[in-house]
């Protein structure tokens, strides 16, 4: 199943957030969504996967989500997105209990789930319990437990110390290539987008425009060697020089709204 | 490679050291059970001792021994159960319709567009006016009987109780609800499945306020017109300068409200255990 932005617009009152972006996201393929603070990335995101209703252009869906997807198009938040109340195995859960499967497929859909991101042991724990990094991990199995086509991602790591976001990082690269789901991965750390994409979209500070789109000449699997490291950095700097400069007034324009 | 060190010296160059000053004490008050139940006891022996002495003329403030008393004599003749479970019958009669109609229109203003423009107007202009002042019109509507007082008791606890569930179905993080609607869960299952969990901190907060409320208009009401209750006892003691029932009759509700704060600290331990 592909997922086609087509010349998404989007404002908030007065304020010209997107203009015209389009993009197309292949089956299996992951793209980045990288630019300055404010350029309407987590805007784009909401709108792709139909939580706010762009102002021009729209989202659009090509061809049949895989068997057995109950929600093709599935978001992963950057602030986990977790009920308090309910443990991790319920929140896991969450999804399911208002779809056609019965509580013995549910149970087995969770366990999967879980044993897939390590949390088997914590099905009975409460989110407050958890690190944030095992919470986002929570977060992570209940997007898994609805076999998504497409995972949108926005800024899953950022809310983590740079150790856990290494280790989560690792269980990324690891689960979309299991998966072979797509996803769409909005953030601001170039570092993450050139490691996981295999297309990076580098939007324009706002009104957010498709200003580039990056390809990443290497496999996810070839990126772990010392000599991608090498390429993988000369492109972090390329994106960078790309953006650095809107970054800066991004950041200025910030400062004095 | 990396250069390491299993371990450095504690204190490696020259000189004399002092211990850095801490100067992170207070501002970290604690709830002390027992200094609480000390203080209270020092007082009702003080108290007693002033009452016991002559300090203090009985008539004006009986000394705790005349209310204990007075409280075990009430039990014995049987007029403590009468008037209590007139006032029981009031309370919860008013404090369940008004918390259900609460609820119902909290919910709604909570959720509703429509609801929250005309119920905001309402409940502003409407909360502010002290309920027991509505008990004259009330009998004339409803008849000299229970349905006055259980409908003055039902009015104060309604308005306290639709602010807190509107207030507590804003308060619910708006993530969750998009991470639900993500999901593409239904919209009932959202209402009982997040925003009700959610909002239920805030309710429960508010079933405090409007316990408080519901006592406070069952002793006015019954002090304007009841033959039975804990308010009219009170009225009546005091008409009859019997002090020590009167004291008697006020440390019964003291005693009522204490056991209905204890129910909803249970009720917040069983239902808030995830905070």
């Amino acid at each position: 199943m592909d997922l086609i932005a087509d010349h998404i617009s989007h404002r908030f009152g007065a304020l010209d957030v997107l203009d015209k972006v389009s993009f197309q996201v292949a089956s299996g393929e992951v793209v980045a969504i990288v630019g300055p603070s404010g350029c309407g990335k987590s805007t784009l995101l909401s709108i792709l996967g139909g939580l706010l209703r762009p102002s021009g252009g729209q989202a659009e869906l090509r061809g049949a989500p895989p068997a057995g997807s109950l929600n093709p198009l599935t978001f992963v938040f950057q602030d986990f997105a977790l009920l308090p109340w309910c443990t991790v195995a319920e929140n896991v859960e969450f999804p399911l209990v208002h779809t056609s499967l019965n509580a013995a497929e549910r149970r087995a859909v969770v366990d999967d789930a879980l044993r897939r991101t390590g949390l088997s042991d914590f099905r009975g724990t409460y989110p407050k319990q958890l690190s944030g990094g095992m919470r986002q991990r929570v977060g992570i199995a209940r997007a898994l437990a609805v076999k998504p086509a497409i995972l949108l991602m926005d800024e899953p790591l950022s809310a983590l110390d740079s150790q856990t976001r290494e280790l989560l990082m690792e269980d990324f690269i690891r689960l979309l290539a299991d998966g072979g789901m797509a996803a769409v991965y909005v953030t601001h750390n170039l570092e993450e987008a050139v490691r996981l994409a295999d297309r990076i979209v580098v939007l324009s500070r706002r009104p957010g425009r498709v200003r580039e789109v990056v390809t990443i000449p290497m496999t996810r699997d070839e990126r772990g060697g010392i000599e991608a490291r090498g390429k993988l950095i000369g492109l972090q700097n390329e994106l960078w020089s790309l953006i650095r400069e809107e970054a800066i007034d991004a950041e200025r324009e910030v400062q004095h709204a | 490679m990396l250069d390491r060190a299993t371990s450095q010296a504690a204190k490696p160059g020259e000189g004399e050291t002092r211990p850095v000053a801490f100067r992170g004490a207070g501002f970290t008050p604690r709830a002390g059970r027992v200094s609480g139940w000390i203080a209270l006891a020092l007082v009702i022996a003080f108290w007693q001792l002033a009452g016991s002495a002559g300090w203090v003329n009985a008539l004006f403030l009986p000394a705790p021994s005349a209310i204990v008393v007075a409280i075990y004599k009430l039990a014995l003749s049987g007029a403590l159960w009468q008037h209590l479970s007139w006032s029981i019958m009031r309370i919860g009669s008013g404090w369940v319709l008004g918390t259900m109609a609460g609820v119902v229109v909290g919910f709604a203003i909570g959720l509703s567009t429509l609801a929250r423009g005309i119920g905001i107007t309402f409940i502003s202009a409407l909360f502010p006016i002290p309920k027991i002042a509505l008990l004259p019109l009330l009998i004339l509507w409803l008849g000299i009987g229970e349905e006055p007082k259980i409908a003055t008791i039902a009015l104060g606890v309604f308005f306290s109780t639709a602010i807190s569930v509107y207030s507590g179905v804003d308060a619910v993080p708006r993530n969750l609800i998009r991470m639900a609607q993500s999901f593409n869960v239904p919209f009932h299952a959202i209402v009982t499945r997040v925003i009700w969990p959610g909002a239920m901190p805030s309710i429960l907060a508010g079933f405090r306020i409007t316990a408080s409320v519901a006592l406070l208009l069952v002793v006015s009401a019954e002090m304007i017109g009841a033959q039975y209750g804990i308010g009219a006892f009170v009225l009546q003691a005091g008409n009859l300068m019997q002090t020590d029932q009167l004291l008697a009759g006020v440390v019964i509700l003291s005693l009522f409200g204490l056991a209905v704060g204890r129910l909803i600290n249970w009720l917040e331990a069983r239902l808030l255990h995830w905070r």
